[in-house]
This record gives C-alpha cells, sequence and structure tokens, in this order.
C-alpha cells in the first residue's frame, strides 16, 4: 500500500470559477482557480459547501476530473433535478464567483501515475468523472500502462466527455499507446447502426473489452450504487480478485 | 435502502484524523472480515455517517458532527491499519 500523505487538518479554500463548459444536456464542467491548492492524486475529491445568506449550509462531494495542474482544478457535475446543490453547479454559477472546497480527499479509489499494471475502468453514467481524471493523469504522467474503458451511458447523448474520448480512442486503434481503449454501454438508446441491442451492462460487455482475471489488471468500478454492485459481481464471478477491484458509489443523496 | 461507500468519509475524518483513513485497513469486531475504509457500506441519510461491513452489515463507525464538535463511535471495528507517513 502506498504511504499515506499527511493531510494536516483538512481546511476549507475558496476557489474563483475561471470557465464553465458543457459537457452534455444536464452535465457541466467547472473550471476553478484554487490558490494553496496542494496537488492531487487521480480519483480523489473534494468536498463543495454553499452557504446560504440565512447560514444554511449544504456539502456534497465531486470528483476531480483533471489531472494535477497548479492551482487549476476541474470539477463535472451532473445536476440532479431536485438536488440541493448541483442545479446551483450546473446552472447558475458563473466565470468570476467564489466556490467554497476542500481537499484533496480520500486515498483509497486512487490510481498511481507510476504503476505499470493493466487497469480496467467501469464508469456508469457521470461515474465516468474520476476515472477520466485517470486517463488524463496518465496521458500528463506520459504513463505507458495500458487502459480501457467500459462506459455505460442511457444514450449517446449523455456521454460526457465525448470528442475527448473519441479522440483517445482513435489513438489507440492507430496503435498510439497514448490511447486508451474505449467501449460503450448503451441501457436504454443505442446509436443507429449498433449491433448490440441497448441493455445494462453484462459479462459479454466486460469480457469483450475489459482484461483478462490473468492480467491482473487494477480495477477502478465508479457509478451509482446498483451498478456498481453488478459490475464488481460480474467481474468477481469471471475471476478477478476482488481485492483488486476497487469501487466508488455515489448515490440519490449525492445531489 | 441505498447506501454509499467509506470513500465519502474522507472529509468528515479529514477533520479529525491527520492521515488519510478510506485507504486503512479496518477490521469488523463482529464477523473479522477485513478491508479498506473506503469499501464500507455509507449510509448518509441519518443525523451522522453510518459506516457498515460490506460482509456482515454490522456497525462499523458512526460519526456525528455538531456545533463544532465531534463524536465519533469505533467500537465495531477491533483494528485499524494505518499506512504512516514517510520517515514515520
Amino acid at each position: 500500500m502506498a504511504r499515506a500523505a499527511v493531510l494536516g487538518r483538512l481546511n476549507w479554500l475558496i476557489a474563483t470559477v475561471s470557465a464553465v463548459r458543457d459537457e452534455t444536456a444536464t452535465a457541466r464542467t467547472i473550471v476553478l482557480d484554487v490558490p494553496g491548492w496542494p496537488g492531487h492524486a487521480a480519483g480523489q475529491h473534494v468536498d463543495v459547501r454553499l452557504t446560504a445568506p440565512d447560514g444554511y449550509s449544504a456539502q456534497r462531494s465531486y470528483s476531480i476530473a483533471s489531472a494535477p495542474a497548479g492551482s487549476r482544478l476541474e470539477l463535472t457535475v451532473q445536476r440532479l433535478e431536485d438536488g440541493e446543490v448541483s442545479p446551483y453547479l450546473a446552472q447558475i454559477l458563473e466565470v468570476g464567483y467564489p466556490l467554497e472546497l476542500r481537499g484533496p480527499i480520500g486515498g483509497w479509489f486512487v490510481w498511481d501515475a507510476a504503476g505499470l499494471r493493466p487497469v480496467l475502468l467501469v464508469a456508469g453514467g457521470s461515474g465516468i468523472v474520476p476515472l477520466m481524471a485517470m486517463i488524463r493523469t496518465r496521458a500528463a504522467a506520459g504513463s505507458q500502462a495500458p487502459f480501457r474503458l467500459v462506459y455505460s451511458v442511457r444514450s449517446p447523448d449523455t456521454v460526457i466527455y465525448s470528442s475527448e474520448l473519441h479522440e483517445r480512442q482513435a489513438r489507440a486503434r492507430a496503435g498510439d499507446p497514448d490511447g486508451v481503449s474505449v467501449s460503450y454501454v448503451y441501457t436504454r438508446t443505442a446509436p443507429p447502426g449498433s449491433d448490440v441491442p441497448p441493455g445494462r451492462i453484462g459479462p459479454d460487455a466486460l469480457a469483450v473489452a475489459g482484461w483478462l482475471p490473468g492480467q491482473a489488471p487494477a480495477v477502478f468500478v465508479c457509478g451509482p450504487t446498483g451498478y456498481v454492485e453488478a459490475a464488481a459481481d460480474i467481474l468477481t464471478r469471471a475471476g478477478h480478485d476482488p481485492g483488486r477491484i476497487k469501487t466508488e458509489r455515489f448515490g440519490p443523496t449525492g445531489g | 435502502m441505498d447506501y454509499l461507500d467509506g470513500n465519502v468519509l474522507g472529509g468528515a475524518l479529514g477533520e479529525v484524523f491527520a492521515v488519510d483513513v478510506t485507504a486503512a485497513v479496518g477490521w469488523c469486531a463482529s464477523c473479522g472480515t477485513s478491508g479498506a475504509i473506503g469499501q464500507a457500506h455509507v449510509y448518509t441519510d441519518a443525523p451522522g455517517l453510518v459506516a457498515r461491513c460490506p460482509a456482515c452489515g454490522e456497525v462499523l463507525l458512526r460519526l456525528v458532527r455538531d456545533d463544532g464538535r465531534a463524536w465519533l463511535d469505533l467500537r465495531g471495528i477491533s483494528c485499524l491499519q494505518l499506512a504512516l507517513p514517510a520517515g514515520g
């Protein structure tokens, strides 16, 4: 196990929004400048706190989407209709606004950029966010660890980071070691011409696109609780060592 | 009832501990199963945070914070193995 960093006390920091970018109809990336940001590892998250003028405050955890880059930090937020925090972050927050956060948090669901072992990333919906941080960190670090991503989405228009993933996949197909193999599972609507009907993730999707258990990949699974349970169960049944499967769940309390 | 996992404890425990506890290995006092705290099942729709053993479902840890104080109940964990900072 990697040695833990001394965190000291976790302090709240004031970030400033430097850009916003729509990823899908309901997901938005917020680019932040965080003076005093100590850097982070791929897979870590931050706690974000909103405080109303009357003192009421609400706090949520959001995965970091970006590779470490000085004081620059990117979060991608999926808007939940009945959420308390995500509608503000995904719709109202504008460039120049302050945002209170603390982090980086978490030493378990983390990919070590020095690792050479093959990596299987399994994402459900906005569970792609911390896995995208791993993909971006791999590229930034010049890592040659082979990566494969299996990404479950409702329909083609809900793919977050669509063009960036497309570009990395094209590079993988061209034999460029910087590329990442990407395969999609469409749960409601498949793209025109798809030869696989829409449906939940199953053994075939992970067997075809993922690594064999004998290749001993490090596996990271992130998504809603039910998705994570299903994917981890399929992988364990297929012979992957549960000790190499790391999971991160997010749920309806996350809004 | 839906649950999250121990990764979500990182911020709240980071207010109490100087090392990251989500990567620590804990032994369940009830069934003896060991695993990273980050993989515990965590229920957040309570007055505090409740972490349960993914193997037997017993409570591992409860954390309640209010008014500048924290109450941490660790009786469901018989032992915690923490990585010490380099040089420690």
